[in-house]
């Protein structure tokens, strides 16, 4: 699959050589070209220094022909607008966003969009361990 | 009516003054507290520090029972989320957005914001306007129709100067209105009006013939 990342941290960077790894064509973005130090050594994707919110820079990613948009700033908001490009405008087949604020992800759930609250989930896991309900 | 402003910069400060002397209700929404004091230090108590695109902020903020959200800070993205969030959540009808980056313009409306400001192109046109050297300025859009005013200023050496305006070819759907002349005045042209050098011709256009126009009037 062709697959592009918004967002070189540690979970973009992890994501981005997981697939890399398992054969995907991966381009990752990234507004600040230090990020890329998150992305492992044996990464063989692309590394794109924009702002994933502008549309040109989504294009020169790669987007038209992508068959999935995954969002993974620090930003909700960012994440969010930049999804809802790649689903609207660019019709891209896979949209994941990532959206800290339970709240929010609600929300754009509820209007469509793939979410995923790393809030959420680590408090529900935490809650889990705590409770010696985990794994 | 109840009008909730997001931003508490330069804009929303001079919009929110604004709309308060025209006797509305009105609350800002500003997530730095050192802006807050200020505004309410000169404003009074209209102001509230959170962050517009949470939704227990425009639930404090009574977000259920305002007529208009407008989000005018300098993040287009901010923007984006709190009129999303005003729409989807808390049914506001009427959302305005100010927009940065002009390339968002599309995607805003895509997304249901009902009117979008682009600061930066407003300032474009504005100096665009102003440079001497520009021939074609944009005067109005009619977006129902796909219609648009233009303003050309016929300059020494163009090719249409004493011509009849029944000899300029003229693009498909485009319509010279008015010739405004230093000497004559403005005048609804007939076939056999001369254009002059100097001129200011008011045409009709739509967007698509707007280079071809440019052409014909100013080549």
């Amino acid at each position: 699959m062709k697959i592009v990342i918004m967002g070189c941290g540690r979970v973009g960077g992890m994501l981005a050589g997981l697939l890399d790894e398992a054969g995907h064509q991966v381009t990752v973005i990234d507004i600040d070209s230090w990020s890329f130090r998150w992305l492992p050594r044996s990464f063989s994707g692309k590394a794109l220094v924009g702002d994933g919110t502008d549309v040109e820079t989504l294009r020169k990613a790669g987007i038209e022909e992508a068959d999935a948009f995954v969002t993974t700033t620090q930003g909700d908001n960012r994440n969010v607008m930049a999804a809802q490009a790649a689903k609207h405008i660019f019709n891209v087949p896979k949209v994941v966003c990532r959206i800290y604020d339970p709240l929010r992800e609600d929300l754009y759930k509820s209007m469509g969009l793939e979410t995923m609250s790393p809030t959420k989930l680590g408090a529900n896991v935490l809650m889990d361990i705590v409770l010696g309900k985990g794994g | 009516m109840y009008i909730i402003v997001v931003g508490g910069g330069k804009v929303g400060y001079f919009l929110s003054l604004a709309l308060l002397s025209e006797g509305h209700e009105i609350l800002i929404i500003e997530r730095e507290a050192d802006k807050c004091k200020v505004i309410a230090e000169e404003l009074g108590s209209v102001v509230m520090r959170g962050d517009g695109c949470e939704v227990r902020t425009l639930e404090d903020a009574g977000a259920n029972r305002a007529d208009l959200l407008v989000a005018v800070t300098h993040r287009d993205e901010v923007n984006l989320v709190a009129c999303q969030v005003a729409k989807h959540k808390f049914g506001v009808k009427r959302t305005i957005a100010r927009i940065s980056n002009p390339k968002n313009e599309a995607l805003f409306k895509m997304l249901g914001i009902d009117v979008t400001v682009s600061s930066t192109n407003l300032i474009l046109e504005q100096i665009e306007e102003k440079l001497p050297t520009h021939s074609m300025s944009h005067l109005l859009t009619l977006e129902d129709g796909n219609l648009e005013i233009v303003e050309v200023n016929v300059q020494t050496g163009s090719a249409v100067i004493g011509k009849k305006v029944s000899e300029i070819v003229l693009p498909a759907s485009s319509l010279v209105c008015l010739i405004i002349n230093a000497a004559k005045g403005a005048q609804v042209p007939t076939a056999s009006s001369i254009v002059e050098a100097g001129d200011h011709i008011i045409a009709v256009t739509q967007p698509e013939y707007e280079a071809e126009l440019r052409a014909a009037l100013t080549g």
